[in-house]
């Protein structure tokens, strides 16, 4: 075996997740973080608005508090027991961020700022509460920039531009991985006693989508071909403000600071909606009201997109009306100057993008693909299961967007992706080390990277009458137009069909480059086989999933349905077929009820 | 419309020599120059090579000069850069092939200016965090939105002359440090800085001020280093 690598820990993926792993895990095991991208380009750079924390920096707030709102957004599908972890652990994680050096915004008195997020409320009175800790609108920037630095300090070692394409197993256990070096086109064996995978996830599959090409799911595509288990992958949230057929994200933080959503008859239609918090509904709702709206007609000019409105009028307009207040008591007012110093990525982003200044015009929105709920099934401390019973896969790892602990459930609150990585990526690294100080390197099965050679080989030698940019074309419409925010069973049906057809197809792909160095056409053709073995399988678990809950909202089965649903899905792929199975939610202090806003 | 994209090709397993292929797509005025590359990628041929993720302007992989100028590829839309379109890879950084660039130079001088907080006081007994007012978090906010994309550093003469001067990127980021109120290893990035291949290579030519995609003051960043280093303190 060529290039052969041995360390204790190896981490796949360097955003939030991977680097606050490989940070831990480092600290007592060798440990290698392997990263397609640089792990600055990772798309945890992406995320704007805050990463939540009950710090009460500005008004009464309790991780109890963050704890309800996230059961109650995941409409009651998230794990109780994970969820607390998560939201009591969030305080102390938020703190140890400070500390690395991440430049939170200040509140006057030098603490860390905290603004208002979607579906986050004081438990008492029913009202948004500031909980989403920001650094302006490029928090998840400041984040991935901050533990990058970190690894740096601590001399965490990085295989940069090597791109993951198979897990080794043996005997049960995770043994490695293969990559290969994009630079060179050689294929590396990374021979580990724990694997850790931190991929993100696979919103590249849907047409509209805020993701980045990078978000291909290449963790669970690999983890699925050997064998194991994904959980409720029918889960994945649309965002409401992508901007207008482009997809990009436009923060909930503009909503936070008071930016309103507007039909084509220039109505607040949140409020018919989501009465009492209105545009600060969870993402679900939302993105659900801006369909129904757009469906009855009332799009801005009959079109498909709406206006996201953050003018210092409108917002100053509606806040008096909602008698919103300053935490002195103040009447909540603002100026374009204070737009523009909160939200300067957003105006920046519409100016380039759409030509349209959101301190003088609205921005046209539309919903947006954009974060992964499902996954590789894990406990609260990253460890991998292989089963419904909660059975470990010793050795593996899964933390962040990739995982499915599962603490976003049926619909991710905003702000808790960011808590998620920071706060699951510690202990998985902690965990994965932990184990590979008691464990031996498990033998290197001798044919390691034969499926691997084979699976390029066939990309190299197809016949070429099919082209891979056509059949990625005809995947994203299909499931944008059928697996989208609103389902029915001839349309996923229909979306079914052709996947498979596409899946045939692809068989047919030939690369062109037979080069060796940056071959990034391969990469890319191997990307696009995830995706679609990912749709498949999205596209059958929201068939089989015959109610609405969260993100999954079906025109024939409008309802939530507790009696036979409030479980989760698990899904494996033997023998070249998908099974399904079911593990029970873990419910401890909140039993289901209604779940309105 | 039609757009006539004139794109630097070098392929290093086949090529002796780089050349330039140009290729005539139809697009419109909204469509990036990215959106472009992706296009002939896809349809016209496979082999051309470029970085990119996010497409929108935050990861920094897809930093190339375009019509002259250092952009990257997702923020520059046609109807900003017209239909007559020259791509080339970044310069000052060896091409590996087509608009791929060895980015490893740059990162090493990233790092020669310890980017990471440095803070050997214990935090808070409480464990809370550390207080600073708004104001101290003003001073280098224009310098946390540095994406490490290049733009800046390979627009710049003396880089190019000069490839062991650390560049304005990595000034940027040490002035990210070094007026942070947390910081406590101002005087060791200094060192850094005030040295043959530190600030004094800034000659004021504004390339990197221009070519910044994150609109950060690049050149002001570096004066403001270089005004610290001469008062031989922060404050």
């Amino acid at each position: 075996m060529s290039n052969l690598h041995q360390f204790e820990v190896v981490v796949v993926g360097a955003g939030g997740a991977g680097l606050m792993a490989g940070l831990y895990a480092s600290r007592t095991a060798k440990t290698a973080v392997i990263s397609k991208l640089y792990p600055t380009r990772s798309h945890t750079g992406a995320a704007q608005g805050g990463v939540g924390a009950a710090l009460g920096n500005l008004e009464e707030d309790h991780p109890e508090w963050h704890t309800f709102d996230t059961v109650k957004g995941s409409d009651y599908l998230g794990d109780q027991d994970a969820i607390e972890f998560m939201c009591e652990e969030a305080v102390p994680a938020i703190y140890e961020l400070e500390h690395m050096g991440l430049p939170f915004d200040r509140t006057p008195d030098g603490k860390i700022s905290q603004r208002p997020f979607g579906g986050h409320t004081n438990n008492v009175t029913g009202k948004p509460v500031r909980r989403a800790c920001h650094a302006a609108d490029r928090t998840g920037h400041m984040i991935l920039q901050t533990l990058y630095q970190q690894c740096l300090k601590n001399n965490v070692t990085f295989y940069d531009e090597f791109q993951v394409l198979d897990l080794i197993m043996s005997n049960g256990k995770a043994a490695g991985v293969i990559a290969v070096e994009l630079a060179t086109g050689e294929l590396h064996t990374f021979h580990a006693k724990a694997v850790i995978i931190a991929t993100g996830g696979h919103g590249r599959i849907w047409e509209i989508t805020s993701n980045a090409y990078a978000y291909t799911g290449d963790g669970p595509a690999i983890t699925l071909r050997h064998g194991l288990p994904l959980e409720d992958m029918e889960f994945f949230q649309f965002h409401p403000t992508g901007i207008y057929k482009l997809g990009i994200l436009i923060t909930e933080g503009v909503r936070g600071e008071g930016g309103v959503l507007l039909n084509g008859k220039g109505e607040r239609f949140m409020e018919r909606y989501a009465p009492k918090v209105k545009d600060l509904a969870s993402r679900d709702v939302i993105s659900r009201a801006m369909y129904m709206e757009m469906a009855e007609g009332r799009g801005i000019n009959g079109q498909n997109y709406l206006y996201l409105d953050v003018r210092p009028e409108t917002v100053n307009k509606y806040a008096a009306l909602d008698g919103r207040t300053n935490p002195d008591g103040s009447p909540y007012r603002v100026t374009g100057e204070q737009i523009l110093a909160k939200l300067p990525d957003i105006v920046d982003f519409c100016r380039v993008y759409l030509g349209v200044d959101p301190v003088t015009q609205p921005m046209p929105v539309q919903p947006t693909a954009h974060y992964t709920m499902g996954g590789i099934p894990t406990n609260k401390f990253g460890e991998a299961l292989a089963d419904e019973k909660g059975t470990v896969v010793p050795g593996l790892y899964a933390a962040g967007e990739v995982a499915c602990v599962s603490v976003h459930g049926a619909n991710r609150l905003g702000t808790n992706s960011l808590l998620d990585l920071v706060v699951f990526g510690k202990y998985a690294g902690l965990r994965a080390a932990e184990y590979a100080k008691g464990a031996d390197f498990p033998p290197l099965p001798a044919d390691a990277g034969d499926y691997i050679q084979e699976h390029l080989s066939r990309l190299r030698s197809g016949t070429g009458k099919e082209n891979a940019f056509d059949i990625a074309r005809e995947m994203k419409k299909v499931m944008f137009d059928h697996v989208g925010i609103f389902r029915v069973e001839a349309g996923m049906q229909q979306a079914l069909q052709k996947i498979r057809e596409l899946q045939e197809r692809y068989k047919h792909v030939s690369v062109t480059d037979t080069g060796k160095i940056f071959n990034t056409e391969l990469i890319s053709a191997w990307e696009l086989g995830n995706l679609l073995d990912l749709a498949e399988v999205i596209t059958v678990c929201c068939l089989n999933r015959t109610e609405s809950r969260g993100g999954h909202a079906r025109d024939d089965y409008p309802k939530r349905d507790d009696v036979n649903w409030l479980k989760h899905t698990m899904i494996w792929k033997r023998n070249g077929q998908l099974q399904i199975g079911y593990k029970p939610v873990t419910i401890t202090k909140y039993q289901p009820k209604e779940r309105t806003y | 419309m039609e757009i006539t994209l004139k794109v630097f090709r070098y392929n290093p397993e086949k090529d002796a020599k780089w050349h330039y292929e140009t290729y005539v797509i139809e697009g419109q005025p909204t469509d990036r120059v990215l959106d472009l590359l992706e296009y002939v990628k896809g349809y016209i041929d496979g082999t051309l090579s470029f970085r990119r993720s996010c497409a929108h302007g935050v990861c920094g992989s897809d930093a190339m000069r375009i019509n002259g100028r250092n952009r990257l590829a997702c923020k520059a839309l046609v109807r900003d850069v017209g239909t007559k379109i020259t791509v080339e890879p970044l310069i000052g950084l060896k091409v590996i092939k087509d608009l791929i660039v060895d980015m490893e130079p740059f990162f090493d001088n990233y790092k020669k200016i310890l980017p990471f907080l440095i803070n050997e006081t214990p935090p808070p007994a409480d464990g809370k965090e550390r207080y600073q007012s708004p104001e101290d978090r003003a001073i280098f906010d224009d310098t946390t939105k540095c994406i490490l994309c290049a733009c800046c550093t390979t627009s710049c003469p003396s880089f190019w002359a000069n490839d062991d001067y650390v560049g304005p990127a990595a000034i940027v980021n040490a002035h990210r440090f070094i007026f942070d109120s947390r910081d406590e290893a101002a005087n060791e990035r200094l060192k850094v800085l005030n040295s043959m291949f530190g600030v004094y290579r800034c000659h004021t030519i504004f390339n990197c001020t221009e070519a910044c995609p994150r609109e950060i003051q690049v050149t002001k960043a570096i004066g403001e280093v270089k005004m610290a280093i001469l008062r031989g303190k922060i404050k």
